[in-house]
Order: structure tokens, then sequence, then C-alpha cells
């Protein structure tokens, strides 16, 4: 039998490549959207780069670390709460939106050293619990002053074109720096790992993987996206109201937009904000109606199709646009039984592309 | 028989588990060669996979010392004795079901194994050969029958690069074509100068493999030595079969 016995471990398909290369033009072209849109268009989209990202990062928790969260609410709140803090004190605004975001990152890690700690239905209602003390402990500042909120009034130094567009940018480049961090880490070792942990966690930690460290790695990301997208939101409303910012309906759109688009699928994430995005922009001003077609469209999914769109496409098709497995190939074939490599003790020495 | 093989590989003392009031250990002293292949047989309840629970690190010992190539592991959580090569396989296979065949193997080298990507990605290629699961390399776990789920626990187990292996009751479920090749890769193992223990039943096959049988009952190991031995001893042959076998 003549048999190419090259094991070969891929990351990349073409498809993928292509992806790749469209989605770079894209964020180009986007980067461009302030010459190109009015300001209600670039208002809209900015919503869209914090839908995203809200996205992306619930996701990451709960569907690649089997961390289902119903309070991430907190890390948006206190996003926002620090951003109001930091201009407060002097900070250049758009600077704050960020440095807000890396606070509340590190305010996450005592916190995960308890919630961590939690499993199931335990963690996601503690996380609530979370989020209910943050919203009291922020009530408390005499900046808030309680429910009656305070403005980021900063933001007034800004003529309204040039605030739009510097909101705008600061938005599109933190979407996409999320997503490349996240896209990163999920390729990585720390990626597998966390995948490992969510389908089984004791088995896990017994092939070598430091459970409570990995899980902590995404714990606290997800809490950095989320305050990012807080201080973001602030900046796009300006007022910060507390139970605004604080309300469970926050992670009830994560989950609405990740278990439409894809749980733990990097595309379904993104595909599940566009369509939360349209239907919002569709169907927002229909009041309690838009609530209700919400929820439906939500039942619809978990009925029948529970993996999401994404996720019905990807096992369809066998589609990967952006890939963060290994697929394992002899010769440029899947592997079979007449492909299996025979004899000797080792198997030839695999090679991978690009990561 | 190398010098290296002679030192005990592991070394178990004053071994005591409890689950509140029920002992489940009881005094365990043991200790094995590098070059050794330990049977473990013994009614249900005996103790014998919470034994092995708690080399793994997978239950804290109520009290007891356990040594690993002459360091005190005692209290190291189980994915840091992993990384020092205690592993084990479960009796019920627990796959991480939405990753493919050679990603749950990838895990285990990059982690336990502490291979570098490239090393990691050879380590889980041959682990899966070794135990003919290489054609399913890019099959999502979740979807294996329980032959080839209990041959991933295997495959997973070898990619840490593991120096003691314990099995428990690996072969339950097979057919005796499925069972001998078994037998045969855990030979292959021994050949590679893995330790190994191995909790089974199915004692015909256990004694194709292990060079020195242990039997417990009750939490206590109640003989230790040859397998034929072992085998014929009055107190295992009552714990064990429940009464002489004529």
């Amino acid at each position: 039998m003549s048999l190419d016995q090259t094991i070969r471990i891929e990351r990349w398909t073409p498809l993928s490549r292509a992806a790749i290369l469209i989605a770079a033009l894209v964020l180009v072209l986007l980067a461009a959207g302030p010459l190109l849109f009015s300001n209600n268009a670039i208002d809209k989209l900015t919503t869209l780069f914090i839908y995203v990202m809200l996205a992306v990062c619930w996701n990451a928790l709960a569907g690649y670390g089997g961390l289902v969260s119903v309070g991430q609410q907190a890390f948006f709140g206190l996003g926002a709460y620090a951003a109001v803090r930091l201009a407060d004190a002097g900070l250049s605004v758009y600077p704050a939106l960020v440095i807000a975001a890396v606070l509340v990152a590190i305010v996450s890690l005592p916190i995960s050293a308890f919630m961590l700690r939690l499993k199931g239905g335990e963690f996601a209602i503690g996380m609530w619990v979370v989020a209910a003390l943050c919203h009291l402990l922020v009530n408390l500042d005499s900046l808030v002053q309680g429910e009656t909120g305070t403005s980021l009034i900063a933001l007034n130094a800004y003529e309204a074109d040039t605030r739009h567009a510097l909101t705008y940018w600061v938005a599109l480049g933190s979407m996409t720096a999320i997503l490349a961090i996240l896209f990163a880490l999920l390729r990585s070792r720390v990626g597998s790992a966390i995948q490992a942990i969510r389908d089984n966690e004791e088995a896990a930690a017994s092939v070598g993987v430091r459970v409570m460290s990995t899980k902590r790695i995404i714990f606290v990301f997800a809490a950095f996206g989320a305050a990012l997208a807080g201080a973001l939101w602030l900046a796009t409303a300006i007022t910060f109201q507390p139970k605004t910012y604080f309300g469970v309906q926050w992670t009830a759109y994560m989950i609405f937009m990740v278990l439409v688009g894809g749980l733990g699928t990097f595309e379904g994430a993104i595909l599940g904000a566009v369509i939360f995005f349209v239907i919002e922009a569709w169907f927002g001003a229909s009041g309690v109606w838009y609530l209700v077609g919400l929820g439906a469209t939500a039942l619809v999914f978990a009925l029948f199709l529970p993996r999401g769109l994404w996720g019905w496409l990807e096992r369809r098709y066998d589609l990967a646009l952006l890939p963060l497995g290994y697929r394992v190939t002899i010769g440029g074939q899947p592997p079979s039984r007449e492909r299996t490599p025979q004899g000797g003790p080792a198997a030839p020495a695999p090679t991978g592309n690009a990561g | 028989m190398n010098e290296a093989s002679n030192q005990p590989i592991v070394t178990v003392s004053g071994l005591e588990k409890r689950f509140r009031a029920l002992v489940v250990l009881d005094q365990i002293d043991f200790s094995m060669r590098a070059d050794e292949a330990v049977g473990i047989v013994g009614p249900n309840g005996a103790g014998k996979t919470t034994f092995l629970s708690v080399l793994v690190g997978a239950h804290a010992p109520t009290s007891g010392t356990i040594t690993f190539a002459g360091e005190d592991v005692t209290h190291l959580p189980a994915a840091e004795r992993s990384r020092r090569g205690i592993i084990r396989t479960h009796q019920i296979p627990r796959p991480f079901g939405g990753m493919t065949v050679f990603e749950n193997v990838f895990v285990a080298a990059a982690n336990g194994g502490n291979f570098a990507r490239e090393e990691a990605y050879e380590r889980a290629s041959e682990s899966l050969r070794l135990c003919g699961m290489f054609h399913l390399a890019n099959r999502r776990a979740e979807t294996l029958g329980l032959l080839d789920r209990k041959r991933l626990e295997l495959a997973r187990a070898l990619g840490t690069n593991p120096k003691l292996l314990l099995l428990d009751e690996i072969g339950g479920g097979l057919t005796d074509g499925e069972a001998n090749e078994l037998v045969g890769t855990i030979r292959e193992l021994r050949h590679r100068g893995i330790a190994i223990v191995w909790i089974e039943h199915i004692v015909h096959i256990l004694l194709q493999i292990a060079d020195r049988l242990i039997c417990m009952d009750a939490g206590r190991i109640i003989a230790d030595g040859d397998p034929e031995t072992v085998m014929k001893t009055p107190a295992v042959v009552e714990a064990y079969l429940g009464g002489s076998v004529e």
C-alpha cells in the first residue's frame, strides 16, 4: 500500500483564511465609518460593537468555560461607575473608559477567589447576588446619589460630531481587541484546558489542568469585557443611573445573543449580537411586544435549534470560519483505518500549521 | 533490573480515608517499584477505587502519607500529581465530550505532560496510535461508544507521559477479543517502563499483566504477593469468592 504518512495538525483552512481576510477588510472599512456615515448610523454601529463585546465575553465564560453567570451586569455597571469616578477625578475621558475596565478586571480577581468555588446553579445565582451587592454599594457613593445618578459631563468638552466619532472609534477598537485577544486565548493551550474543564472538571484536573487558575483567566477576561462594554455604553448614553446599568436585562441580552447565535461557537456569539441588534432596530419601539418577541424567539431556538444558528450550520456543513480546534490529517486527508500509521514504536512526527 | 527500578516509585504509609463515620481505607501500607505491575482485586465496597482516588489526589486522605518518586505528594492537588507522572483512568469513562478525540489527548499532553505544542502533537498522535484510535482523531468524543471511550481514557492518560498508571476496571464490558487487544496495549506500556496498578474484576486478563497481586477487603489489604499464591489464600477466597472453590 502506498501511503503518504505525513501527519499534520491543521488549525487553519482555506475558508478560515479567507474569512480572516474579509473580516480584516470589513474592520478597515468600519474604521472609516465616521467619514462615511451619519451620526445616527455611527451611534447604531457603536451599539452593535458593544453588543458583540457583551456576547463574545459571555460566550467565553459560559460556552467555553461552562460558567453560566446571570450576574455579568455587575461588571457592566462597575465599568460605567469606574469611568464616572475616574473622569470626575480629572482623568481624560476616553482613556478613563479603558482604565475603568482594567480596574474592574482587578476587582474581579478577589471576587473570583470565592465565586469560582461555586458550581452550576450556585455560581449563576451567586453572580446575581454579587451584581445586587455592587449595585447597592455604588448607590452609597455621594457622587452617584443613590438612584438619582450622575453624568459623564467631561464628554461635554467635545463637540458633538467629534464625540460621536471618538466613541465609535474607541468602541470599534475595543471590540476588535476583545475579539483578537479572545480568539488567541481560545486557540492557545488555555483554550483547550478551559473546554476540558467545561466538559468534566474532575477529569480535567486528573490530566494536569490547573482548574482554578484556568477558570480565573476566563472569568477575569469576561469581567474586563463586560466592564469595557459598560464604560462605552456610558459614553453613548452620558447619564449614569445605577439601576439602568446594574439591571439583569443586560445578562438576559447576553444570554439571548449567545443562545440564538450558538453557545460555545466563536462565530455564533457575533452572529447572535447582529441578530439581536437587527431585532432591536426593527422592533425595539414596539414596547412590550418587543420583549414578548424576544422571549418567543429564544424559546423557539431553545426547542428547535438548541445549538443556535451557527451551531447548527457548523454541525450541518462542517463550517468553521474562525476555527479554534485541531484537525488531524494524513497526507492531506482525514485519518481512517487505512490511513493509520502502523508499526514501529512511534508514529511519524506530526507538524502543525500556523499554530 | 537497574538500580532506579529497585527504588519504590510510590510508598503509602498509614493511609486512612473516612467519609464521616465510614472508614473506607483503614491504615493502608503499600509500596511498589517502577518496574512492577500490581493487580488489585477485592469485593465491591472494598475501597479499591477510593484507594486510586486518594493516590491521584481526587480525594484527600484523612491521615497517612503518600510519597512518589521520593517526594511527599500527600497534599498536592490532582493536577500537580498528574504533572509529576501519576495518572488514572476512570471506571466510567469521562471524555471531554465537546472536544475531538485528538483534542482530548492533546489537552492531557499539553498540561499533564508539560509538553511544548509540537511535542504535545507528537505525544497525542502516538498515544492514539498505541490505543488503536488514530483513525477517530477528528471525531467528537461525545459520539464515541463505550469501548472507544475506554480506549480514549487510556490514550488520554498516556498523553501525560505517566510514570505510574492507575487503571480502574478498564476491561469491564469488553469482549474477549477486545480484552486481549487491551492486554497487548498494556503490555506495551510495561515495556516502556510505566509502573501499573490495575483494579480489575476480570481476573484472567489481570493475571496476564500483573506480577504482583493485592486483595482488598473492608478498606484493608488482606493479601499481597505472587498472584497465584494470593488467589489461593483462604482469606482471599473467603472475601472475594465468597467461600472455597473446589
